[in-house]
């Protein structure tokens, strides 16, 4: 079982690194996610498998008598999981407003803080003021 | 100008509070240095004795620094030389910089100079020694671009700082593995310590980075340029820290490592070669300078070199001329540049060329300036004769060459008398000038310590076993290693010294007598200087810069792609090394006991993965994504992990809806295509290099056994401890409670972030609309 768990990580984590890789950042974003159930699934199998027997003591006992899931990871995970919400919800904001900002999801394109290379041509009133806008 | 209208009483009031204002000024700045000088003269007899004051602070006591305080001959003579020379610059300063701004600031960064300074030589710890090296670079960084509003100044504040910091750098990585190697980061303790340094195989690269720090810090060619650019400084700072005080401080630490690292074929001839040639390029060069203030700082140069010079040179005469030297320099040269600054002062120039015939209007100058010029000239009967006689004395008896070294000394105490001619005499003689203002001797305060200083050259000369037995026989013995007996005299009879003296006197009187002619030939020879040492330092600057921005640009691209890229190959490299480097690791496979169902959600989880990557339309790629966390929840539910799936399902709802309504903003995405370029080339081979990796990782921790004890206790103690049966739950809210808070802070923060991010919009936009009365 943890064999198919380590084949399901390398293939999400390739995916994911893949379209993190996108210039487009919705995609970057696509990518976050299945990085992120790829790092789950990582210590879910740390965990190993014990079976499918959740993680409860049964009533009138002190302890588990049987043997039981890995309550360990599991709450680790939940924790993870939330957290990479959190994350996603951010970035989801993230762009949003950054193409509302800049008018592109691209983050090639994305060069407002690179004033050297890209300034904004502002254009005088006389019409040849880009040049002298970009120089100055 | 008002004061011209008031009644004369009311004029004399205000004169008279300006003179008792100016007397406090005085008392309060030259009280500390005075107090200094005459502790360190009560000092002398018991020193001169042969005693040796010790104190001592643990500081760092684990690294070895200690607060440690050493007296000796030498310490106390520099000690001497600085805060009696400061009682005169001090005093000289409080009238002279009258007409600058932020005097307080001016006089406490002086003083805390001359504090550091007497740390740098009574020190006997060297760390703490290199504490107070770097403040006196500091304190001089800022006394140099005094007059932070002239870029000339910067610039020359910025080169001193960048030239003897760096020097000092190099300097603490030597006396680091000088104090690892001997055992003791205590000067006195490798001194007597039974390692010598000498034999080890270190001591070339401990030798090269003391003395770089060392030449930097005493101007040595090629470090020499520094120097005469820090004369942008006020002139008494030029007189105090260029001339007399902070440049011997590598002079000083040259003499205090003597006995330590000295008399080795790479100590005589580093010290000969750069003090030689220092000195003699150096006093060729004062000799074309116009400005009165450039030829005293060329000729700080050269008496540095000599220093270098004799010191390399070893023997017990060099070291006697050596120690002498340094007395006479500080006196002479302090004297010479006050001298300079009151004719500044007076004359508001400096150009050798527009200066004459001031004899008549400053006397007193003029006095004070000869009776230097004679000592610096090494004339007889003052110190500066029977300085030059002992360091010809320890020349001729140099260890290596003493031709060499005897010969580099004779030309530049040759140039030395013409160079002194040019600041001392020239302005005096000749025909008077008319001046804007009449030029007139400078207040008391202004000439009494330059005239002090003067004065005593001459009576050393005389009485030359005043200096000798109490100041220059202890320091000799302190450098040399074994006790010296001093004797110094005018005559010694006729010896070779005697006749490398008149020889001197000849040159000299040539020097002097064809000085336009020399000056001339030296300009032709400076406009063919093919690269000097200064372009060489804004070459390398301008490189540094150079290559500042070239790294920037490549490693700041600003490409996310880039970054991400760079971050993830590092990822597959360094792990993939390690892995094929590190020993083989288990595999143990165990697909077939995986069930049906967990197939069944690992194929979509490979499905929903394969048509997000794929999808051209929004709508697909979020509901690909949400049958990822689908298959994921189903795959948490195989592993009896009912909560995680649980929570897999809402939170993945949750996330769908959340991307719906934000993708609704965002514009389509592009069609996917893609196309055999080397990025996506590189992304696939990354991802998928990554994705092995993983996977190799994964299936060995999970062939490699457990340790349960964590997880046991949480079964066992689920129900006695925390009352609850659910024991992943009870781990969440009490085991690891804190984890749990440090997550809802987490979401709070992001939900807080996000809120801002949003109502940020709606202020820039009103913002915009009432800068330019439109939208953007």
């Amino acid at each position: 079982m943890e064999t198919l768990l380590a084949l399901l990580v390398g293939f999400l984590t390739a995916a994911g690194i893949y379209m993190m890789l996108n210039l487009n950042l919705v995609r970057f974003m696509f990518g976050l996610v299945l990085i992120s159930n790829a790092a789950n699934f990582t210590i879910l199998a740390a965990g190993r498998y014990e079976g499918a027997v959740p993680a409860l003591v049964p009533e009138g006992l002190k302890t588990v008598t049987t043997s039981v899931a890995n309550g360990l990871p599991q709450a680790l995970i939940l924790t993870a999981i939330v957290i990479s919400f959190g994350i996603l919800a951010f970035s989801v904001v993230l762009i949003l407003r950054t193409y509302q900002e800049l008018g592109t999801v691209r983050s090639d394109r994305m060069r407002i803080a690179d004033t050297t290379d890209y300034a904004p041509k502002a254009t005088a009133p006389d019409g040849q003021g880009a040049s002298e806008v970009a120089g100055s | 100008m008002a004061q011209f209208a008031e009644p004369a009483s009311a004029h004399d009031d205000t004169h008279a509070a300006a003179t008792g204002k100016r007397l406090r000024k005085l008392v309060a700045v030259t009280a500390l240095p005075a107090v200094l000088t005459l502790i360190f003269l009560s000092l002398t007899p018991s020193i001169a004795g042969g005693d040796i004051l010790r104190w001592a602070m643990p500081w760092f006591p684990g690294l070895g620094v200690s607060l440690s305080l050493y007296v000796d001959g030498l310490g106390l003579l520099f000690a001497l030389l600085i805060s009696g020379i400061g009682v005169v610059v001090f005093s000289y300063a409080s009238v002279y910089m009258e007409h600058y701004a932020f005097n307080t600031r001016f006089f406490i960064v002086l003083t805390l100079f001359m504090l550091s300074m007497l740390g740098v030589v009574l020190s006997d710890n060297i760390i703490t020694l290199f504490v107070f090296w770097e403040l006196t670079t500091i304190t001089s960084y800022l006394l140099i671009g005094f007059t932070h509003d002239e870029a000339k100044s910067r610039y020359s504040a910025l080169q001193a700082l960048l030239v003897t910091g760096l020097g000092g750098l190099a300097m603490l990585a030597g006396l680091i593995l000088l104090g690892l190697i001997g055992g003791s980061f205590e000067l006195s303790d490798l001194r007597a310590g039974t390692v010598d340094i000498r034999e080890h195989g270190l001591y070339g690269a401990i030798l090269a980075l003391v003395l770089i720090g060392c030449f930097t810090k005493s101007a040595q060619f090629p470090f020499h340029f520094w120097l005469p650019n820090a004369m942008a400084a006020p002139t008494p700072v030029s007189a105090y820290l260029h001339s007399a005080t902070m440049v011997k401080a590598g002079i000083y630490l040259m003499a205090r490592l003597h006995p330590t690292l000295g008399g080795t074929d790479g100590w005589v001839w580093a010290l000969t070669l750069a003090g030689g040639i220092t000195a003699v390029m150096s006093s060729v060069w004062s000799l074309y300078q116009r400005d009165l203030k450039q030829v005293l700082a060329w000729t700080t140069i050269m008496g540095l070199g000599t220093l270098t010079l004799m010191l390399g040179g070893g023997d017990k005469y060099a070291v006697m001329g050596a120690m002498t030297f340094l007395v006479v320099h500080c006196l002479y040269k302090a004297t010479l540049f006050l001298a300079v600054g009151a004719i500044d002062h007076a004359t508001h120039t400096r150009d050798r060329d527009e200066l004459s015939g001031l004899r008549r209007a400053m006397p007193k100058v003029f006095a004070l300036s000869v009776a230097a010029a004679l000592s610096m000239a090494g004339l007889p009967p003052f110190i500066g004769f029977i300085g030059k006689e002992v360091m010809y004395e320890g020349a001729l008896h140099a260890a290596t060459l003493p031709a060499l070294v005897a010969g580099f000394a004779l030309a530049a105490n040759a140039m030395m008398i013409g160079a002194a001619g040019i600041v001392a005499v020239a302005p005096f003689i000749g025909p008077e000038r008319s001046w804007p203002a009449p030029p007139h001797d400078p207040p008391l305060a202004m000439w009494l310590g330059p005239a002090v200083l003067g004065t005593l050259g001459l009576l050393m000369g005389l009485l030359p076993f005043w200096l000798a037995d109490p100041l220059i026989g202890p320091a000799t013995s302190a450098v040399y290693g074994s006790p010296v007996s001093v004797h110094l005299a005018l005559w010694h009879g006729i010896n070779l010294p005697l006749l490398l003296s008149l020889a001197t006197f000849a040159l000299g009187y040539a020097c002097w007598h064809f000085r336009a002619p020399i000056r001339a030939a030296l300009e032709r020879t400076a406009a063919r200087v093919p690269l000097t040492a200064e372009q060489g330092y804004d070459h390398a600057l301008a490189g540094v810069k150079a290559f500042a921005a070239w790294q920037t640009r490549v490693l700041q691209h600003g490409s996310l792609r880039g970054y991400l890229g760079t971050i993830f190959a590092t990822i597959v490299i360094l792990t993939g090394w390690s892995l094929v480097r590190g020993n083989v690791l288990p595999m143990q496979t165990n697909l077939l006991d995986a069930t049906g169902f967990a197939w069944a959600a690992a194929l979509l989880i490979v499905a929903g993965t394969a048509t997000a990557i794929v999808a051209n339309s929004r709508l697909t790629a979020i509901c690909a994504l949400g049958a990822v966390g689908v298959g994921t929840a189903m795959l948490f539910a195989v592993h009896g992990a009912v909560d995680v799936a649980l929570t897999q399902v809402l939170i993945d709802i949750l996330f769908v809806i959340l991307l719906a309504i934000a993708l609704l903003e965002l514009p389509p995405l592009d069609r996917f295509r893609p196309r055999l370029s080397l990025a996506n080339g590189f992304a696939a081979v990354v991802s998928l290099a990554i994705g092995a990796l993983m996977t190799v990782i994964l299936i060995s921790i999970t062939s490699l056994p457990l340790d349960t004890r964590i997880t046991e206790y949480y079964e066992a103690m689920s129900v006695p401890a925390a009352h609850g049966r659910n024991i992943v739950n009870v781990i969440l809210v009490d085991f690891r409670a804190l984890d749990t808070l440090g997550e809802i802070a987490v979401i709070a923060l992001a939900g807080l972030a996000a809120y801002a991010l949003i109502s940020l919009r709606q202020k820039t936009l009103t913002a915009r609309r009432d800068d330019d009365g439109s939208v953007q």
